[in-house]
């Protein structure tokens, strides 16, 4: 148990720190863009705040990654025995990109004034790509995790491996695409919240609008187009890991025209869902398109098979709510920005977004939560369950307390990191204005 | 391809060593030096290192990938038994890391700086100090699968003279490769002489280490000299390490800092070459007499094969741009580097 609460525990960091060392650099180059062709000064100064965003981000996003790959085999040796042969190629590739991102980093963070302004431009531009490469690799190492395939396996034994295969499993694209957008959407809405913010503060407004818009952008496109790849995984996820789709529905009796269930508290002695909105015959249809589609619920399968129900339920509409509230806010957005000007100067507009700020992260941590809790009791879903993976080593717990206690004290820091960054814009910037 | 495999592996380790040790080294001699030196060190350091010092640690992140996609069984048993070093030596890694990012990029300079200094040299010494100690265990046959109490089988594989001893020396080998760095960076003579002070002092320090780990290795019945002496290659390139160890002091007031440091890089590779080709095939030894071999590895073909592309196409893409990262910050040193507007 304190094995598996200490990788949540780094996940739950590292995925923070990840989707923005990931995501940000996009925002960055644009912001670089803008300068390179009209010569604003005002988009230098946001390139400039946000690669040191970047660079903080980039450098816990590393070490937090470094300490998982040395976690994987600390927390679930028995696990990495066998899959790290089958899950090797995307590590590896990973392993590749992230060199390669620390590399394009080392020349954006230290190049300027030193190349050709569109080489310099460039080096950001394969920051975020080989950052989003990386993301994409890890998570269809994830996703295998999900989805095995590329190996055969009996009494035991895993052979006839093809890494290629595993790489390209079944999970990977749903989950990927579904977390790369997650991420865009997470860190637009974080930072474009945090600009608006110091806009409803009167701090810096030609400075924090500019930057608000790129982000807000980003964040509106992600959030209009990640339902879409939702649906994609929870059909993936209805057809391979049936469990898992009935735990996230509280789904227990198998049936036709089974109902979408909105809400409520599941009963798990009596299966039953309290106090919840039923439609009736949307979950056959959003799974097969059919509203007469018999469903399998969480009846069909044995008890040792069942996941924690209520954690995954609760955290699965916790996703969708937030998603869709995001939705809400990104057509707000758009609307505005085509129909309503004069709205993106009201401050009700940026206390709006002022207060999303933390719903794309809360939104990807339970999203996270669903996939990760959803697969138990398994670690290799079908094929080797959680509890026979964990390390032998006996007080397990001292090692989460400590870990704990890192991670909390390095989220401090960042943060108030972020806040002096935030609170010198003024003296470093605002002379160039 | 199996091969190809453990020559990254072993390229890994060994540029890690050089380069993550600069880095670490850095960090360890700002800890060995008075208080007035201290902030020279600081800004050299930040301007040589600030730019390579993320790459210089993916190093050991590829040698990590390799060891478990590659050797899977030697991972999870150094996993298992070495644990607490491990997560040892995991802290040290986020502190050191975050410490450093954060005291040049944190936008206002005022006490805090103090705290993420210390942070940062203590976490420079105690990183390494926790490599070479498992480093030191895992080839050592001190590892205990048989143990039946937890002291056995999780802290005495490492808290042992040998293995503490070779920590420690990795500590030294870091600064002493840092110094001779550094000592090339310096612009004036006092400055030269500062860091040709401090790497007298690591190779001392570092001589008395190795002098505990010999008697360390003969003393808990570990057959080092053996490794060491008991073939050609091994011997051949001992003195070979030896001889230009020597020579690197002959060079260092040199105006030029490259003979210096390729002299040092030689002497690391050679003595890389003559501990790990005395050791090779086995790598974890236990103390039960079983060893783990790098070359008995029953991983599928299919993976070999994939891992070794993967591994050739990366390096493809990496060393290029990895070279020039360096050679553009080493060749242009702007004057105007502190009004460049990152701000530094």
């Amino acid at each position: 148990m304190a094995a598996r609460s200490q990788m949540a525990l780094s996940l739950i960091f590292h995925i923070v720190f990840s989707c923005i060392g990931m995501v940000m650099p996009f925002f960055m180059a644009v912001a670089h863009f803008i300068y390179l062709r009209r010569g604003n000064p005002v988009y230098k100064n946001i390139t400039v705040a946000w690669s040191k965003g970047v660079a903080i981000f980039f450098a816990t996003g590393a070490v937090s990654g470094t300490v998982l790959s040395f976690e994987l085999g600390l927390l679930w040796p028995s696990f990495m025995k066998e899959a790290g042969p089958i899950i090797g190629m995307p590590f590896s590739l990973e392993g590749t990109a992230f060199f390669i991102e620390a590399i394009a980093l080392g020349f954006f963070l230290y190049g300027w004034n030193r190349f050709s302004p569109w080489f310099h431009w460039f080096t950001g531009v394969m920051v975020g790509i080989t950052g989003l490469l990386s993301g994409i690799l890890v998570v269809s190492a994830n996703s295998w995790m999900n989805s095995p395939a590329g190996f055969s396996y009996k009494n035991g034994k895993y052979f006839n491996v093809d890494p290629v295969k595993a790489m390209f499993n079944q999970a990977w694209f749903p989950e990927s695409l579904h977390m790369i957008i997650a991420a865009f959407a997470a860190t637009g809405f974080a930072v474009a919240g945090i600009h608006a913010l110091m806009v409803v503060r009167g701090r810096n407004i030609t400075f924090h609008t500019a930057a608000f818009k790129i982000a807000a952008v980003f964040a509106g496109l992600a959030a209009i187009i990640q339902p879409f790849s939702g649906d994609i995984c929870a059909r993936f996820v209805s057809k391979n890991q049936p469990v898992k789709l009935a735990a996230m529905e509280a789904h227990f009796r198998t049936e036709p025209r089974s109902p979408l269930i909105i809400g409520g508290i599941p009963d798990i002695k009596n299966k039953k869902v309290l106090d919840d909105i039923e439609i009736p015959g949307l979950l056959s249809f959003m799974v097969s398109g059919n509203t007469n589609t018999v469903v399998r619920g969480l009846d069909a399968f044995p008890k040792a098979d069942e996941p924690p129900v209520p954690v995954i339920h609760y955290a699965f509409q916790l996703m969708v709510a937030l998603g869709m509230a995001m939705l809400g806010l990104s057509l707000l957005f758009f609307f505005a920005s085509k129909w309503q000007k004069e709205w993106l100067s009201s401050r009700w507009f940026f206390k709006l977004f002022a207060l999303a700020t933390p719903l794309g992260f809360i939104a990807v941590e339970a999203g996270w939560t669903v996939t990760e809790v959803g697969r138990q009791p398994w670690i290799i879903q079908g094929f080797m369950r959680t509890a026979d993976a964990v390390t032998p080593m006996p007080a397990m717990i001292y090692s989460f307390y400590l870990f704990t206690c890192v991670y909390i004290s390095l989220a401090l820091a960042v943060a108030l990191l972020l806040k002096r960054q935030i609170k010198m814009v003024p003296v470093i910037y605002d002379h160039n204005i | 391809m199996s091969y190809v495999i453990l020559g990254f592996l072993w390229v890994s380790f060994l540029i890690y060593l050089l380069t993550g040790g600069a880095d670490y080294g850095v960090g360890i001699l700002e800890w060995f030096s008075a208080k007035q030196y201290k902030e020279q060190i600081r800004v050299n350091a930040y301007r040589t290192v600030g730019p390579v010092w993320e790459a210089n640690h993916m190093w050991l992140i590829i040698a990590v990938v390799i060891m478990f996609v590659g050797f899977p069984h030697i991972y999870s048993t150094i996993a298992i038994y070495l644990h607490i070093p491990l997560v040892l030596m995991l802290l040290g890694i986020i502190a050191r890391g975050t410490a450093f990012a954060f005291r040049n990029y944190d936008a206002v300079k005022d006490n805090t700086q103090h705290l993420y200094n210390r942070i940062y040299v203590h976490s420079s010494f105690i990183t390494p100090l926790f490599l070479g100690i498992i480093a030191g265990s895992a080839v050592s046959g001190q590892i205990n699968p048989n143990a039946h109490s937890f002291l056995e089988a999780y802290v005495y594989d490492w808290f042992n003279v040998f293995s503490v001893a070779v920590g420690l020396f990795t500590v030294f080998l870091c600064g002493f490769i840092a110094a001779i760095y550094l000592s090339g960076e310096a612009t004036d003579i006092s400055g030269k002489d500062l860091y040709i002070k401090k790497a007298k002092l690591m190779a001392i320090l570092g001589t008395v280490c190795l002098v505990i780990v010999f008697c360390a290795s003969v003393y808990q019945g570990i057959p080092l000299i053996t490794w060491l002496f008991g073939n050609l290659l091994s011997f051949t390139t001992i003195c070979g390490a030896l001889i230009s160890f020597i020579l690197i002091w002959t060079r260092l007031r040199e105006k030029r800092p490259l003979p210096a440091r390729l002299l040092t890089g030689l002497t690391i590779t050679l003595f890389w070459i003559a501990i790990t080709c005395g050791h090779f095939p086995d790598i974890v030894i236990m103390k039960n007499g079983t060893s783990l071999s790098l070359l008995d590895t029953n991983i599928p073909k299919g993976t070999v094969n994939a891992l070794g592309i993967a591994l050739l196409c990366g390096s493809f893409f990496i060393l290029p741009s990895l070279f020039y990262l360096l050679y553009s910050f080493n060749k242009k040193k702007p004057d105007d580097y502190s009004s460049g507007p990152s701000g530094l």
